[in-house]
């Protein structure tokens, strides 16, 4: 009985809840006749995206190409640079405010000198994912090194084990679920870096579809394509919450 | 075993502020003696154990354990603190063998003596389990285990029970001198409980606050084994009043 009640909260009821959303949203388009390049019907997005559907694999797959990039970039940058503020205070003072001034430009305004630089092509999107994902890893893995219990360093070096020892067997794995908060955040932050690169300069790619269709009054296209991103990122989240509970198996069930 | 001869500590904080936190002190303790150490906070309990394990050195003074000067960290120590502190992916059996791995010992050779330490524990069954699966006596009897697999000569335990409740606490007090009655460790055993101070120690280190420095020790005329029933004992009574007396004079003292 409770199952049942369960299931009908965390899905029946926001399945139906959007379900008559969309409803709503079909009928207003044809009672108040607005014009399709503004806002067209449900039905009008899926029929449009279906169409275009061999198209938007292969810009889905340029995105996700791009996205991957950058959140892999962020991760293999963040985390070993969060390492180094944690052990050496000195790097910490150089570093610090280094990653603080790159977060307080906004990226939009880096992309289009950044694609005048690096030049075309996917790589240059990586970058702006990177630059807008890597933060959250950086300060979140470096709260985790930090927040290793005192007791725990003072067991370790009572038994006289190497600092690095002490890393790999204490602190890295202590700050695991820092380093996954860290990159769930920045998974979903790389899809918006990889759009916002795409928006600047590109002919490939979900962004640029957005981009284009819209300037041909293509709005269907258009929301197709948000569709399609915000799926992305969902299943990517997901992806990375799937990655944690395997690798931090403790952690599902200390949450239960 | 360990001698503190005129040692004293002083730190400076994060701000610039130096900090008394040990003001001279001269203490010996005898080899499979156990000692505790009874205070308010900031008396320099926990500071007085960092500097008999090595890991912080004496602003002053000199501390030799086995005679031989402590310079640093030496291996032949087993920590308690009042947190477990388990490592949450390791069962139970894997954290018990986290300190002999920590020392770089062959850990194939420790199975069988931490299978019988949490025998002793009356762990015995526990060994897959997870910490998160323990009540949190259970997790501290864990973390004793950890402590004694090296097999040290020397037990450091900073309110190990602290964070127990009333009755888990008493529980593990019994226990404790169960286990130093079978194995015969030194024990530095810091707590804020007068009662548990009495019930477990030889000798009881009285310490006041602000400069933390010992005030007096007191020797525990108690036969053992101990129990419960012993805090009916007017000995018992006369050893609590008098450390409690000691204590608060010492607040007194202060403007």
């Amino acid at each position: 009985m409770s199952a049942v009640r369960r299931l009908l909260g965390e899905a029946v009821v926001p399945a139906a809840t959007l379900v008559l959303a969309l409803l709503a949203w079909e009928a207003a388009t044809w009672a108040f006749r607005i014009p399709r390049f503004i806002m067209p019907a449900p039905s009008a997005i899926l029929g449009e995206g279906w169409e275009w559907r061999y198209r938007f694999i292969e810009h889905t797959w340029v995105t996700l190409y791009e996205t991957l990039g950058g959140f892999a970039l962020s991760m293999a940058v963040g985390v070993p640079l969060a390492v180094l503020i944690v052990y050496s205070p000195r790097l910490r003072g150089a570093i610090y405010p280094l990653i603080v001034l790159t977060q307080s430009v906004p990226k939009i305004a880096i992309a289009p000198v950044l694609l005048l630089v690096l030049g075309f092509g996917e790589i240059p999107k990586m970058v702006v994912a990177f630059l807008v994902a890597f933060f959250p890893v950086v300060v979140d893995t470096a709260t985790g090194l930090a927040a290793t219990p005192p007791e725990l360093l003072d067991l370790s070096r009572s038994y006289r084990a190497s600092a690095f020892k002490t890393f790999m067997k204490v602190r890295l794995p202590l700050a695991l679920p820092f380093i996954f908060a860290g990159a769930k955040v920045a998974i979903t932050l790389s899809v918006i870096g990889a759009v916002v690169g795409e928006f600047v300069g590109s002919d490939r790619g979900l962004g640029y579809v957005i981009l284009s269709s819209t300037s041909y009054w293509k709005t269907e296209v258009a929301f197709s394509a948000m569709i399609l991103l915000s799926l992305m990122a969902i299943v990517l989240f997901a992806a990375v919450s799937l990655v944690e509970r395997v690798v931090c198996p403790w952690l599902a069930t200390e949450q239960s | 075993m360990i001698r503190l001869q005129e040692v004293e500590k002083t730190y400076r904080t994060r701000r610039g502020d130096l900090v008394h936190a040990l003001a001279e002190t001269t203490l010996e303790i005898g080899d499979r003696e156990l000692v505790t150490l009874v205070g308010p906070s900031g008396c320099g309990k926990s500071t007085l154990l960092k500097l008999v394990a090595g890991l912080v050195p004496p602003s002053r003074g000199q501390i030799r354990v086995r005679e031989q000067p402590v310079t640093g960290p030496f291996p032949d120590v087993g920590f308690v603190f009042q947190q477990p502190v388990l490592l949450p992916w390791r069962s139970v059996l894997d954290n018990v063998l986290f300190s002999v791995e920590m020392l770089g010992l062959d850990l194939r050779q420790y199975r069988k003596p931490a299978g019988d330490l949490l025998e002793l524990t009356g762990l015995a069954g526990f060994e897959t389990k997870y910490p998160r699966e323990l009540s949190g006596g259970m997790q501290q009897r864990v973390a004793i285990c950890r402590a004694l697999l090296p097999d040290p000569s020397l037990l450091l335990m900073d309110e190990p029970f602290g964070a127990l409740d009333a009755m888990t606490r008493e529980e593990m007090s019994l226990e404790l001198l169960r286990i130093w009655e079978e194995r015969r460790k030194t024990i530095l055993f810091v707590t804020h409980s007068i009662p548990e101070a009495i019930l477990l120690a030889d000798r009881v280190v009285v310490m006041s606050p602000r400069p933390g420095r010992v005030a007096r020790v007191l020797r525990v005329d108690l036969p053992r084994p101990r129990t419960m029933e012993l805090e009916f004992d007017p000995r018992f009574k006369a050893h609590s009043d008098e450390i409690r007396s000691l204590i608060f004079a010492g607040r007194k003292e202060r403007p």
